[in-house]
């Protein structure tokens, strides 16, 4: 079941436009990265889904139902890349303060405050007034303040930024654990080596369009170049490596990375080294990385859109 | 609304719980009471005895200034007056007063010395006292008798008596209670304008803005804050009013009949009971009932007006507090004109400048103050009144309404600076 669908949406300010035409959706307990350059238009289409702004057209579907920002704000977690606090405020009030926002009784919160913050082991920090905390303790009771209301759809722009790596895997392993336990999380980010460990679902968006979108196996699949890495006992002659199957793209010690034809399969190119009596210690596909995909897709996009301002002047 | 109220809680005890608040709100009315209680009580327990020699080469004068309010004039006949300039303190005397020989009819070179500059009081009680001798002497010369003179003297008072019941009025008690009330509610506008400016601010800096805008709608965050300092206001005053009645009422035990001998052994004691009779019946004399609910109406409508248009411009504000300068120029600009007319209302109060400034919003809590103490319907008719109501509501729900549209996207606009005319742009744009 879909938690959260987004149809052709659009959103101009004067000059630009900054989400134009986009549509997905996303899966009930599913880990849907958003990933994108500066100015994509990441940040513009996460407020429309949180209820910051109005879309101009376009529609969201949030649990079956047309989204009402009204109402479905208190399903929904959002911890915007430019986060804050109240700096002279306690910890603990704080904390309070925003969960009560959330439309939590002034019991549930405290009760809920207790279970994180002990998960945290953070108590001592109740009383202490947020300025007098460092940024990475600050990045942890807004961690706290996001999720507190157990939120059906939880948004995170850039989480990791500014944590040290304990505190990243600490906030990591939480995100998987609220996965499990069915919350649909959005997570934004241009670091790509952790859309592969964290997401389910990518998609990718640049200059308001959408690119592309889909499961990140999938996509890793569609993108991949028929690339090769061989493991060898003994590196062969040249002379006994002229072949039609494969070329040679790179060698290694004791290893080649080998492109595939197109029309020959992985067992030719393994029968070519059995027949030369070179063993093989090991064969693996070289299946391209998100980040490998982001730049070439981004760098495609911009020169298909930008054909003009590419021409010489002259 | 459930939310907007967790907003006002939040902005009230937060400020409500700081030092600053309990020092100002205590602080400010023991001060105004100082202010006013000092002076009265130095003045009537004053044991200082000033003593001024007076060397008087014409012989007009002797013994015939009045020693009053701790001042003591002695005569120093044989004593030239070139020593005594230089060992007068030495002596004792404050101040030596020279009086040459002189004619009557162009008096000239009399010079008074002393270490430091001579006190206004004194200075204008020697020259009063000094006339009045020269004026009876010269009555003498022209053959008036002085007792002749004192029964043609006229000390006649109108007593201003306005309104159907034929209150007694002063313009004086008008123009003072019209001032400061003026003032206060100028005083509060910026006051407190600028505390919902800065809090504003303090959202959009710390990055909160977008946290909690998600959680609420800028409206109410806006509203939230605008209302709570509002109540924070509120309970200042609130305060400051049971200090103000309990130190009214304290007066009459600071004066006990004893002080009250003890100030009048200077002075004459029928004149000063009757003072004090007469700033009770001057008190008395104001329409406390129409001022102070109309005061707290200005206070609050003019806040709102105001509070809103500086939200906004909070909103706009960016890390770089120099922008605040320039940005708050077309608020507080009105402010200030405000001030202006009612420094003109408070004197003529009937004026055109006086009856526009005091209808329209801009201006109009510190104009209409200035003039309601003066009477109503006597001085500002009813409709005058009602029509500056309606006025100011309108006004505060358009300069709301104006501020909503502007701060919900200058609270989420970072990096560039923002210009007012960007500003006005917005507030025809869907968010």
């Amino acid at each position: 079941m879909n938690l959260l669908e987004v149809k052709h949406l659009k959103k101009h300010y004067d000059t630009h436009k900054a989400v134009d035409d986009v549509s997905f959706d996303i899966q009930q307990g599913s880990i849907f990265g958003l990933l994108g350059p500066n100015g994509a238009g990441k940040t513009t289409l996460l407020r429309m889904i949180t209820g910051i702004f109005y879309p101009d057209e376009g529609q969201i579907i949030f649990n079956g139902q047309k989204f009402n920002p009204e109402n479905d704000v208190q399903y929904i977690g959002y911890m915007p890349e430019e986060r804050g606090l109240y700096k002279k405020m306690k910890v603990g009030e704080q904390t309070l303060y925003l969960a009560q926002l959330k439309g939590l009784s002034r019991k549930e919160a405290v009760q809920k405050i207790q279970y994180w913050f002990d998960k945290f082991d953070i108590n001592s920090w109740y009383n202490k007034r947020v300025d007098e905390l460092s940024k990475g303790m600050q990045q942890k009771v807004q961690f706290i303040s996001t999720v507190l209301h157990q939120p059906r759809l939880l948004i995170l722009d850039e989480p990791f930024s500014g944590l040290d790596p304990i505190n990243s895997n600490l906030i990591k392993q939480e995100i998987f654990n609220l996965s499990q336990q069915g919350t649909t999380i959005i997570f934004s980010t241009h670091r790509m080596e952790q859309v592969e460990e964290i997401c389910d679902h990518i998609m990718l968006i640049n200059k308001g369009h959408k690119i592309l979108d889909g499961s990140v196996k999938q996509i890793q699949q569609d993108f991949k170049q028929g690339l090769f890495k061989v493991g060898l006992g003994t590196m062969p002659n040249p002379a006994q490596m002229a072949t039609y199957h494969f070329n040679i793209v790179q060698t290694h010690d004791k290893a080649f990375t080998v492109k595939m034809n197109e029309d020959s399969s992985t067992n030719d190119i393994l029968l070519h080294f059995i027949r030369q009596d070179i063993s093989v210690t090991y064969f693996e596909e070289i299946l391209p990385s998100i980040n490998e995909v982001f730049i070439t897709q981004v760098q495609q996009t911009e020169n298909s859109n930008a054909p003009v301002a590419a021409l010489p002047l002259a | 609304m459930e939310k907007i109220w967790l907003i006002i809680k939040r902005e009230f005890f937060t400020r409500v719980r700081k030092k600053s608040f309990l020092i100002t709100t205590i602080l400010v009315p023991l001060a105004f009471a100082a202010m006013i209680i000092v002076p009265i009580l130095l003045s009537t327990s004053s044991s200082e005895h000033k003593l001024i020699a007076v060397v008087d080469k014409s012989g007009l004068f002797e013994n015939k200034f009045p020693d009053s309010k701790g001042v003591y004039f002695k005569y120093v006949q044989n004593q030239p007056i070139d020593s005594l300039k230089l060992h007068y303190s030495d002596l004792g005397y404050e101040g030596v007063l020279y009086i040459p020989e002189f004619d009557i009819n162009r008096p000239s070179g009399f010079e008074f010395y002393s270490s430091g500059q001579a006190s206004i009081t004194i200075e204008n009680s020697i020259n009063k006292d000094i006339n009045s001798i020269i004026e009876k002497k010269r009555m003498q010369l022209q053959g008036i008798e002085p007792s002749k003179m004192d029964e043609i003297r006229s000390d006649v008072e109108v007593t201003f008596k306005n309104g159907k019941d034929e209150k007694k009025g002063s313009s004086w008690v008008s123009y003072g209670v019209g001032y400061a009330s003026g003032f206060i509610i100028y005083f509060v506008l910026l006051l407190f304008g600028t505390s919902v400016m800065r809090g504003v601010m303090e959202e959009k800096v710390s990055r909160i803005a977008e946290v909690m805008i998600s959680s609420v709608k800028p409206f109410q965050l806006m509203m939230g804050k605008i209302v709570g300092i509002a109540a924070v206001g509120l309970l200042q005053f609130f305060i400051w009013g049971i200090f103000i009645t309990a130190i009214y009422s304290l007066i009459p035990l600071f004066f006990s009949p004893e002080s009250m001998q003890a100030a009048a052994a200077q002075g004459n004691p029928a004149q000063t009971a009757e003072m004090v009779h007469r700033m009770r019946e001057v008190i008395g004399s104001i329409n406390w009932s129409l001022l102070v609910p109309c005061f707290v109406l200005y206070f609050l409508g003019g806040y709102l007006f105001y509070s809103a248009l500086y939200a906004a411009i909070g909103s706009l504000v960016n890390e770089d507090a120099s922008d605040v300068q320039q940005l708050t120029i077309p608020v507080t600009v009105p402010i200030i004109i405000g001030i202006m007319i009612m420094m003109k209302a408070v004197q003529d109060p009937g004026s055109p400048l006086a009856v526009w400034g005091s209808i329209i919003p801009f201006t109009s809590p510190m104009v209409m103050m200035a003039r309601l103490p003066y009477g109503v319907p006597g001085t500002v008719p009813y409709w005058q009144l009602i029509l500056s109501f309606v006025c100011l509501i309108g006004g505060f729900l358009g300069t709301t309404w104006l501020a909503g549209r502007i701060y919900r996207t200058g609270i989420l606009m970072y990096g560039k600076k923002i210009t007012l005319k960007e500003a006005m742009k917005w507030v025809v744009r869907k968010p």
